[in-house]
């Protein structure tokens, strides 16, 4: 069965995607920068703590795109939509979890965490 | 050598135990003997322990299912005994320390080893013939699933003999579960009998996911599915987002006992909420896994013996899908006491009331299906009727406790456990007699027997409202759960009253005992011959009871939402064997899966014990299992043509003769 | 389509179709399981978050991170997933000694952060920063060793079909590329969960 040489990504009888030589160059190029810019983020000490950390969140965002759109392939196209449709899903529960454990223990631990402006009160055996 | 094993593990000065035990080794010994007797072991070996097929995968899933739902009776028979008589001065014949055993034994083996295998193996009976496929998608995994969870049932009983179980419940909260608290063997056999039964779970959720979105017979759509296969769509979907969640959580409660690790320690910086939300963050999931299977034998059972299409198919599959989804954002309603706010809790309580909807309204679409149908009464249909009573008012009281306001009184109470009951018993184990009495022809050729069925299912019904509705009042009254022992005297007439109902229960599973009994020795009066006997609507009860092993001659072409019903009134049915059917390929069985399982089982005993080099023994075993089977090309072969054919011409012979012989009796 | 996968099921583009249709459903059946890792490790990146600053008393991230090192992980497995790449080119292109030169360029990438990982948790255990030392440290050693462990289990099965083809001499055939292509997705896979981990544990963390 032939396939034809495209830019990248062109897909064979079974709706797998395959990727060129030019979609891993790519990727490889294109990753190296944004993992550059991230450990240069925080190593160089030249943005702000906040800045630093929305840049970084920013970049391994972009890089997982980079990853699954040029060594996994995944695109849009109908035979992939069933990959494309359970990763959405996974990504939603991740989301879920994650996020809705960090609500439910931020919120527990904030209305546990002493919260009196001269700290705790003494006990009973350090009253005078 | 081996650990902390040593001989005092055996609780001889245990009488309750040891008792257990030899009911337990006579059983096993009794069986041991029946194989011997009959030279049964090399056809137990080529036809049930290698075998790929889910037909009979499913079968036995069912039939562990079955005897544990025994085990854990028993548990429960214990508990109701003891609070019979445990009050003011006496303290009943079971100490704390056992008591706490029984009710956490009781949770793990009720929902683990027989609500989840009951499912799964309804799941592996019928979805592959609902779809009109030859098996499911990975038979070598769906065989691997079974064993693990078999090995890990094997591993909960057998710390009745060796050791203990966990005395923290049937989620092993810490920091009593750490093992500062619970220094014992127990909590580690909750652990690793959960973790290697839930990898055989996650596996199956991959399996029938892959089944039904990639193995449907041409021309059956989405919204041409039987509901059951809807169901167990949005089941494995469930499954495979929920049980990582355990594994995970579970893994950190691991690393906590072995390596002294602080995930929920008191030391450390650990944080005990955390296991709570993770762990519910699974369960409940879980629990939905558990019904939304019923709900789908429901819809089955509903139409079938109706004689009419379930009401507003639609609605129905966009309700299980709502729920589905929903499923995900109501965790927190088992823990509005652990300390969130009124914003979280609000939140959590908004949702789950808000999940009650579309069950609402796959209530009624069952109710419209019978209105106007010519309603048969058999075991399946009675069981479904009494569900539909007891889960609307078990799913009511759970409406209640969704207010925190309201859950804040009655959590962990008496009420609670009424509740939970209310909706498993009522809607899980309701649903699976249906299921067992409706597909039972199916799966081994006559049905069963309908008087016992009808008893067992009258005392199953009454039993569980004398037993469970004194729980609600305890409640309000202020029992907690997981007591052994109480104060209050108001409260003993209750729990006679509860104790009554357990003893009903147990009527209803003598009864349901007889009805296999009775229906074995008169199975050939109660024969299915077509392979039709309800007059079914979709494509299992197209071919033979029980089916060939490669189940469709030919795959079936669907052009309906009720593939045979369709068949039935255009007259398409096939009557006879036709000239030529196509080779069918088909996989060979394979001892892989449950030499896999054992060295699971024994990597999990070595754990338990900390015997370090057995377990890294195992470990090595399981991998090179696998690698030896993935070198082996020879794993799947070609049925020929003829055979089909030979196999298919006897079938429709024997349809032939026996209604010939009917029509002349009549 | 690949000649030697046709001629295993005797010629019959019925067969061969049937025996590709079920290859599809492994590597459907496979990217699944991906996702429900992607849930477990989802679980270990929350006990990171809610862990994040329970220190008890112990050092924080930036008291014990050296990222220099983690630099060189990411490299190693950033290199190793192009590698791997190139492989599956080789693959489609059906020349095996391509997939095999480049499977063990990959390989020992891959065991080149295995060490470099094993070189740092002796380092952080023998100072008495294991995990036991806190919660902080137990939720690192967690989610790091746990794609630690997900990666050497791809080694392993590397390490299985390059025996299986090179020594054993199993052909390119359905079979074989199917897993080729599963355990691509695999390796790729960890390295996406490899940002999160740097990105997550590593550059945040040093930065308390």
């Amino acid at each position: 069965m032939a396939h034809a040489q495209s830019g990248h990504g062109h897909t064979d009888a079974a709706g797998q995607s395959h990727g060129s030589f030019g979609s891993y160059a790519v990727g490889f190029v294109v990753s190296v920068i944004l993992t550059a810019a991230a450990f240069w983020a925080v190593m160089s000490h030249t943005l702000s703590p906040s800045s630093a950390v929305a840049t970084i969140f920013v970049l391994a965002v972009v890089q997982i795109s980079v990853h699954l759109v040029f060594f996994l392939h995944l695109n849009f196209r109908s035979e992939q939509r069933w990959n494309v449709t359970a990763f959405a899903f996974a990504v939603l529960v991740v989301f879920i979890v994650i996020g809705g454990s960090l609500w439910i223990i931020h919120n527990m631990t904030e209305r546990m965490m002493d919260h009196t402006p001269n700290g705790p009160l003494p006990t009973l055996q350090e009253q005078p | 050598m081996l650990g902390k094993l040593t001989w005092s593990a055996i609780p001889l000065d245990n009488p309750i135990e040891m008792g257990a035990v030899g009911l337990m080794g006579i059983v096993v010994l009794i069986v041991l003997g029946f194989v011997a007797r009959y030279n049964l072991w090399l056809y137990l070996w080529k036809e049930w322990i290698t075998t790929i097929d889910h037909k009979k995968i499913g079968i036995m899933y069912i039939l562990m299912a079955m005897v544990m739902l025994l085990r854990g009776f028993v548990d429960a028979i214990m508990m109701r005994t003891q609070l019979a008589f445990s009050h003011g001065a006496s303290h009943g014949y079971l100490p704390p320390e056992h008591y706490d055993q029984i009710f956490s034994a009781h949770g793990v083996i009720m929902i683990f080893f027989v609500a989840m295998p009951f499912v799964i193996g309804f799941m592996n009976v019928a979805v592959p013939l609902q779809i009109g496929a030859r098996d499911v998608a990975f038979p070598f995994l769906n065989s691997i699933s079974f064993w693990l969870t078999f090995v890990g049932m094997a591993l909960v009983n057998l710390s009745l003999a060796i050791g203990e179980f966990g005395q923290a419940g049937w989620l092993a909260y810490p920091p009593l579960s750490e093992l500062k608290y619970s220094p014992g063997s127990g909590i580690d056999y909750w652990i690793w009998s959960l973790q290697i039964s839930g990898i055989g779970t996650l596996l199956t959720g991959v399996n029938f996911f892959v089944t039904i979105i990639k193995m449907r017979a041409p021309g059956m759509t989405f919204m041409r599915m039987p509901v059951f296969v809807w169901t167990i769509l949005c089941t494995s979907i469930l499954i495979m987002a929920a049980f990582p969640v355990l594994t995970a959580t579970i893994g950190m409660l691991t690393l906590d006992r072995y390596l002294d690790f602080h995930f929920f320690s008191n030391d450390g910086g650990g944080n005990q909420m955390m296991y709570v939300n993770l762990i519910w963050a699974w369960g409940h999931p879980e629990v939905y896994i558990l019904i939304l299977p019923v709900f789908g034998v429901f819809s089955e059972v509903v139409s079938t013996y109706s004689g009419k299409r379930l009401f507003a198919y639609t609605s129905m599959v966009w309700a299980t899908v709502a729920i589905t989804f929903l499923s995900f954002v109501v965790w927190l309603h088992h823990f509005f006491t652990m300390g969130s706010g009124a914003d979280v809790n609000a939140f959590f309580g908004i949702s789950t009331m808000i999940i009650a909807i579309p069950t609402g309204v796959k209530i009624f679409n069952w109710l419209f299906t019978m209105y106007g149908g010519r309603v048969r009464y058999e075991p399946a249909m009675l069981w479904t009727i009494g569900f539909m009573v007891t889960f609307t008012i078990g799913g009511m009281t759970g409406v209640m406790m969704a207010v925190p306001g309201i859950d804040f009184v009655v959590h962990n109470s008496l009420f609670l456990i009424a509740h939970f009951h209310n909706v498993i018993i009522g809607g899980v184990v309701f649903g699976c007699f249906a299921g067992l009495n409706y597909w039972f022809p199916k799966m081994f050729g006559f049905r069963l027997e309908s008087k016992w069925g009808t008893r067992s299912f009258w005392f199953w019904l009454v039993g569980f409202y004398f037993a469970f509705v004194p729980l609600y009042a305890l409640g309000f009254m202020g029992a907690t759960r997981r007591m052994e022992h109480y104060d209050n005297p108001a409260w003993v007439p209750y729990m006679w009253v509860a104790l009554f109902g357990a003893c009903l229960i147990l009527c209803g599973i003598i009864c349901s005992i007889l009805q296999i009994v009775v229906s074995i020795r008169d199975r050939k009066q109660l024969m299915d011959v077509t392979g039709d006997v309800w007059g079914g609507r979709t494509l299992e009860w197209a071919i033979s009871s029980p089916p060939p092993f490669y189940n469709f001659a030919t795959t079936p072409v669907v052009g309906d939402a009720e593939p045979l019903w369709d068949a039935k009134q255009r007259g398409t049915i096939e009557r006879e064997a036709r000239d030529h059917y196509e080779d069918i390929h088909m996989p060979r069985n394979t001892g892989a899966g449950f030499i896999i399982a054992v060295f699971a089982g024994v990597f999990g005993f070595a754990m338990i014990w900390y015997i370090w080099w057995l377990a890294i023994i195992s470990v090595i075993g399981i991998v090179l299992t696998l690698i030896i089977r993935t070198c082996n090309d020879d794993i799947d072969y070609y049925v020929p043509g003829e055979e089909v054919k030979r196999i298919e011409k006897a079938h429709f012979l024997k349809v032939a003769s026996l209604e010939t012989e009917k029509q002349h009796a009549d | 389509m690949p000649t030697d996968a046709v001629a295993a099921h005797g010629g019959h583009d019925h067969h061969h179709d049937h025996a590709q249709e079920q290859m599809d459903n492994k590597v459907f059946g496979f990217w699944l399981y991906l996702m429900t890792d992607c849930v477990l490790f989802a679980t270990a990146f929350a006990g990171v978050a809610v862990n994040g600053h329970s220190y008890a008393g112990g050092p924080t991230g930036k008291d014990i991170f050296e990222l220099n090192g983690v630099i060189l992980e990411t490299a190693c497995l950033l290199i190793s997933s192009v590698t791997y790449g190139f492989a599956m080119l080789g693959a489609y292109r059906h020349n095996k000694s391509q997939v095999m030169m480049w499977l063990a360029i990959t390989f020992l990438f891959g065991l080149g952060f295995i060490g470099l990982e094993v070189k740092e948790f002796v380092h952080l255990v023998s100072e008495g920063n294991g995990p036991e030392r806190s919660a902080f440290l137990s939720s690192f050693f967690l989610l790091v060793a746990t794609h630690g462990c997900h990666v050497t289990a791809g080694l392993l099965w590397m390490g299985t079909l390059m025996f299986q083809m090179g020594v054993m001499g199993k052909p390119l055939n359905t079979t074989y590329m199917s897993r080729l292509t599963m355990l691509s997705l695999f390796w790729h896979f960890l390295d996406i969960v490899w940002i999160g981990v740097f990105t997550v544990v590593y550059l945040l963390g040093s930065m308390t």
